[in-house]
C-alpha cells in the first residue's frame, strides 16, 4: 500500500513538532502540587510514543496482521507488490458485494443483524482507538462501561423501534407490554446506573483519563449508534431506502476512485491527497447515473419497494403491499431541449427515480465530507487504519465512514418529504390515553374527516 | 439568588423559559472556555464561530419541535412559520451539515488532533447542556410546579447537606468530595423529602402553578388556567397501621401530587449528589477550582446547576412514564399529516377500541 505509506508517513514529523511544546507549557503554567501536574508531560510522552509508533507501524506488508488468504498469496505470487495489492483490494471489494447481494436475498430480519452486527463492530473499533491513545487498558471499569453504555442506548432504541413496528405482536404478551409502557424509565434507570458507576469509580490519578474516555464513549455512541438505527428505521420503511442510498456512496467511492485513477490531476483537498477534482466531478456525475438506473431496476419488484411489516400470524416479516405511488410508472413531459436531444415527447419514469438524484447528489457531494473527517481523524490520532479487519481494506469504519451521514440524510429526507409519521405509532399513543382525552381527539377526528369527505356522515361502519 | 428566583416565578412562564435559555448559554459558554483553556485553543480558526453555531443550530432544532407542539394554532396561521415547521427537520439537518463541512474545510495540517478534541467537546457540551435544558421547558409546559418544585428540592438538598454536614458531620462519603459525609447525606435526605411534602402541598393550591402553561390565541400570550387534574384534587387517604398511633388520625388529605413528590425528593437527594460529584471530579481532571467567576462567592453558573444536571432528564422521564401520555395535540397533528387511507384505518381502529371499552355509546356517536 505505498499510496497509503506516504500518507501515514507525511504528517509524522510535522504533527510531533507542535503538540509537545504546547503541552510543556501547561505543565509550567499550571500550580498543583498533585502528582498528577504531571499528566501534561504523561500526555507529551504519548504524544511521543504514537509519532514513534507511527512511523514504524507501516510496514510494507504487516506480518502480525496480515489476514490475506493463503490461496490469494500463491495466486498472485508472481505480480509486483503494487499490482498485488491492486488484486487484493479488488478481490476484497468483489466479495464484500456479493457478501452484500446474498444477504439482500435472505430478507430484511438478516440486513437488521447485519446492521447491527457492523454497529458493535465499529463501536468496538473507535474505543480500541480511544484505549491505544490513551493507554488506558489498565483502569478498571473501563470496557465494561463502555459496553454497558452501548448496551443501554441500544435498548434505548431499539425499544423505541420495536414498540411502532411489532405492535401487535407486542400487545399480546404480558410482560411487553409492561416493558413497553415503562420503556423510557427503565432505560433512563439503566443509563443513570452506569453514570453512578462511572462516577463511584474515578480513582484519583486518572480523572482526566477517565472523563477522556467517559466522553469519547457517549461521541462514538452518538455517532454509531444513531446511524445504525436510522439506517434501520430507513430498512423498514422499505428495502429501496436502504440499498439505493448505500450503493450510491459505494458506487461514488469506486467511481471518484476509477476516475482518479485514470484521469486525475488537481488535487482536491490538503486533508486527502489521493483525492481529485476529477475524480470527484466524475464519481458525481456516474453515481447520478448509477442511482437513477439502480432506482428504475429495483422500484418494479414488491421485494423491495414495500414497507416491512410484521405479521404475526406468520411470525416472520413480510413485504407485500400495493406499491404507493412513488413506485409507479408516470409519463413526464420532457424540458424543450431534452425533447431535442432525445426526440421523445414524453418519457415515463417512476417518481422515486426523481427522488434517487437527490439521494445521489447528496451522496457525492456531502459523502466525501465523512470520508474527509475519518481521514482526519486518522491523521489526527496517527492510525493509518482503523483496525486490520478486512485485509487491503482495514477495518469496518474504513469501508462506513463514507455513509457517515448518507442515513440521517435519507432518514430526514424520508420524514419531510416523503411521509408523515408511522401510523401503527400514532394508533399506539392513541390507545394510551386517559379515556376523556381518546373521546374528544374521536370527535376532532370524525369532524375533520367528514369535512375531508374522506368519511361520509351517514356510513357508520 | 433565592429572592431572584422568587421574582423570576412571579413574572411568568415566559420569563422562566428566557431565564432558562440564558442559564444554558453561560453554562455553554463557561464549559467551551474551559476546554479553551486545557487545550489553549485560542489561535485555531473558526473554533469559537463554530462552537456558538453548533449551539444555535441544536437549540433552533429544539425549539422548533416544542413551539410546533405547544403554538399548533400560531404556527398554522402564519404562512411563512407553517413553512418552517414542515420542513423543520430537513432545514436544522441541513444547518448541521453546513457547520459539519465548515470543520472539515478548517483542518489544519498540524493541530488536527486539537481540532477533533475541541469538536468532540463542543458536541458533549451540547449533550448535556443543551438537552437538559429543553427537558426543563418541557416539564415547565406540563404546569410551573413540575418546574419548582424539582429545582428546590435539588437546593435544598444542597443546603440541608451542607447544615447537617456542618453541626454532625464525621463520616466522609466519597474520596472525590471529601467535605461530604454521610450524616449530611442522610439528613439531607429526610429533610428534603419534608421540604418537598410541604412545598407540594402549599403549591398544589394554586391554579398558576398546577395547570398546563398553553398559548392563547385571543390574547397572545400564556395563559394558566384550567379546571385542576385529579393529581391536584385533595384525596383521603388511609394511613397505614403504624403512622395511626402515632399522628392520632384515622386518614388524612393529601394531594396525589405529594406522593409524587417524595419520589421527586428522593432522587434529587439520592442520585443529585451523583451530578455534584461528575462535576468534582470534572474539576479536579482540570484542574480548575470554580468553572467560573460569575458569581460571588459561589463560582460560576455550572457549579450552581451541577446537582440539576440529571434532576430535569428524571421529571421529564417520570412524567412521561407515570403521569400523563403522549400529548393529545401533538397527535392530532401528527394524524392530520398521515394519508387518508391510513386516517381512515385509524379512526376505524379508535372507534372500535372506544366501543368495545363502552367509552363510545350510540348516543353518543350521534352528537
Amino acid at each position: 500500500m505505498l499510496e497509503l505509506r506516504h500518507r501515514g508517513g507525511c504528517p509524522g514529523p510535522g504533527g510531533a513538532g507542535t503538540p509537545p511544546p504546547r503541552e510543556g507549557e501547561a505543565a509550567g503554567g499550571d500550580h498543583e502540587t498533585e502528582s498528577t501536574s504531571d499528566k501534561e508531560t504523561d500526555i507529551d510522552d504519548r504524544y511521543g510514543d504514537l509519532d514513534a509508533r507511527g512511523d514504524s507501524d507501516v510496514p510494507e506488508i504487516p506480518p502480525s496482521s496480515d489476514r490475506t488468504p493463503e490461496i490469494l498469496k500463491k495466486a498472485l505470487s508472481g505480480l509486483s507488490s503494487r499490482w498485488k495489492n491492486w488484486w487484493i483490494r479488488g478481490i476484497l471489494t468483489l466479495t464484500m458485494i456479493s457478501l452484500f447481494f446474498l444477504i439482500i436475498y435472505m430478507g430484511s430480519f438478516m440486513l437488521m443483524l447485519l446492521v447491527l452486527g457492523i454497529q458493535v463492530k465499529c463501536f468496538h473499533e473507535i474505543i480500541t482507538i480511544g484505549y491505544r491513545v490513551y493507554h488506558s487498558y489498565d483502569l478498571p471499569w473501563f470496557r465494561t462501561l463502555s459496553w454497558y453504555f452501548l448496551l443501554c442506548v441500544n435498548y434505548f432504541f431499539y425499544g423505541e423501534t420495536v414498540a411502532d413496528y411489532f405492535a401487535t405482536f407486542v400487545q399480546r404478551e404480558e410482560q411487553l407490554q409492561f416493558l413497553i409502557r415503562y420503556h423510557r424509565f427503565i432505560s433512563f434507570a439503566l443509563y443513570l446506573a452506569g453514570f453512578c458507576m462511572f462516577v463511584l469509580s474515578l480513582v484519583k490519578k486518572h480523572y482526566r483519563l477517565q472523563f477522556y474516555m467517559f466522553a469519547w464513549t457517549h461521541v462514538t455512541l452518538l455517532i454509531t449508534v444513531t446511524q445504525s438505527h436510522l439506517v434501520i428505521q430507513n430498512l423498514f420503511e422499505g428495502m429501496i431506502w436502504f440499498l439505493v442510498p448505500i450503493s450510491s456512496v459505494i458506487c461514488n467511492d469506486i467511481t471518484a476512485y476509477l476516475f482518479g485513477f485514470f484521469f486525475g490531476r488537481t488535487p482536491l483537498i490538503k486533508l486527502s491527497p489521493k483525492k481529485t477534482w476529477e475524480g470527484f466531478i466524475g464519481g458525481f456525475f456516474s453515481t447520478v447515473i448509477f442511482g437513477f438506473i439502480a432506482a428504475y431496476v429495483l422500484s418494479k419488484h414488491q421485494y423491495f419497494v414495500c414497507p416491512v411489516e410484521y405479521r404475526s400470524d406468520v411470525n416472520s416479516f413480510v413485504t407485500e403491499c400495493e406499491p404507493s405511488e412513488l413506485f409507479r410508472l408516470q409519463s413526464y413531459s420532457l424540458p424543450p431541449f431534452l425533447k431535442a436531444v432525445l426526440r421523445r415527447e414524453t418519457v415515463s419514469l417512476y417518481p422515486f427515480q426523481i427522488h434517487s438524484i437527490a439521494l445521489s447528489t447528496f451522496a457525492s457531494l456531502i459523502g466525501p465530507f465523512g470520508g474527509f473527517f475519518a481521514s482526519g481523524f486518522k491523521r489526527a490520532f496517527k492510525i493509518k487504519d482503523f483496525a486490520n479487519t478486512i485485509p487491503g481494506h482495514g477495518g469496518i469504519m474504513d469501508r462506513f465512514d463514507c455513509q457517515y451521514l448518507m442515513a440521517t440524510f435519507v432518514h430526514v429526507y424520508i420524514t419531510s418529504f416523503i411521509r408523515g409519521p408511522n401510523p401503527s405509532k400514532v394508533l399506539q399513543q392513541l390507545l394510551v390515553l386517559q379515556p376523556e382525552q381518546q373521546l374528544n381527539i374521536y370527535r376532532t377526528l370524525k369532524t375533520h374527516l367528514i369535512e375531508k369527505g374522506i368519511l361520509q356522515p351517514t356510513l357508520k361502519a | 439568588m433565592i429572592a431572584f428566583f422568587f421574582i423570576i416565578i412571579y413574572l411568568g412562564p415566559m420569563v422562566l423559559m428566557m431565564i432558562v435559555m440564558c442559564v444554558q448559554i453561560k453554562c455553554f459558554h463557561e464549559i467551551i472556555t474551559i476546554g479553551y483553556n486545557v487545550y489553549h485553543s485560542y489561535d485555531l480558526p473558526w473554533f469559537r464561530t463554530l462552537s456558538w453555531y453548533f449551539l444555535l443550530c441544536v437549540n433552533y432544532f429544539f425549539y422548533g419541535e416544542t413551539v410546533t407542539d405547544y403554538f399548533f394554532t400560531l404556527v398554522q396561521r402564519e404562512e411563512p412559520l407553517r413553512i418552517l415547521s414542515k420542513y423543520h427537520r430537513f432545514i436544522s439537518f441541513t444547518l448541521y451539515l453546513t457547520g459539519f463541512c465548515m470543520f472539515v474545510l478548517s483542518l489544519v495540517k498540524k493541530h488536527y488532533r486539537l481540532q477533533f478534541y475541541m469538536f468532540g467537546w463542543t458536541h458533549v457540551t451540547l449533550l448535556i447542556v443543551v438537552t437538559q435544558s429543553h427537558l426543563v421547558i418541557h416539564n415547565l409546559f406540563e404546569g410551573m410546579i413540575w418546574f419548582i418544585v424539582p429545582i428546590s428540592c435539588v437546593i435544598c438538598n444542597d443546603i440541608m447537606a451542607y447544615m447537617f454536614g456542618f453541626f454532625f458531620g464525621r463520616t466522609p462519603l466519597i474520596k472525590l468530595s471529601p467535605k461530604k459525609t454521610w450524616e449530611g447525606f442522610i439528613g439531607g435526605f429526610f429533610a428534603t423529602v419534608v421540604f418537598g411534602l410541604l412545598l407540594s402541598y402549599v403549591m398544589s393550591g394554586y391554579r398558576c402553578f398546577v395547570c398546563p402553561v398553553e398559548y392563547n390565541n385571543d390574547t397572545n400570550s400564556f395563559t394558566v388556567d384550567c379546571e385542576p387534574s385529579d393529581l391536584f384534587r385533595l384525596q383521603e387517604y388511609n394511613i397505614p397501621g403504624v403512622l395511626q398511633s402515632i399522628v392520632g388520625w384515622k386518614t388524612v388529605r393529601m394531594y396525589p401530587f405529594q406522593i409524587h413528590s417524595i419520589a421527586l425528593s428522593t432522587f434529587a437527594s439520592l442520585i443529585g449528589p451523583f451530578g455534584g460529584f461528575f462535576a468534582s471530579g470534572f474539576k479536579r481532571a482540570f484542574k480548575i477550582k470554580d468553572f467560573a467567576n460569575t458569581i460571588p462567592g459561589h463560582g460560576g453558573i455550572m457549579d450552581r446547576f451541577d446537582c440539576q444536571y440529571l434532576m430535569a432528564t428524571f421529571v421529564n422521564v417520570y412524567i412521561a412514564s407515570f403521569i400523563r401520555g403522549p400529548n393529545p395535540s401533538k397527535l392530532i397533528q401528527q394524524f392530520l399529516t398521515l394519508r387518508p387511507d391510513q386516517q381512515l384505518h385509524i379512526f376505524n381502529t379508535l372507534k372500535t377500541h372506544l366501543t368495545d371499552k363502552g367509552i363510545l355509546t350510540s348516543a353518543l356517536e350521534d352528537e
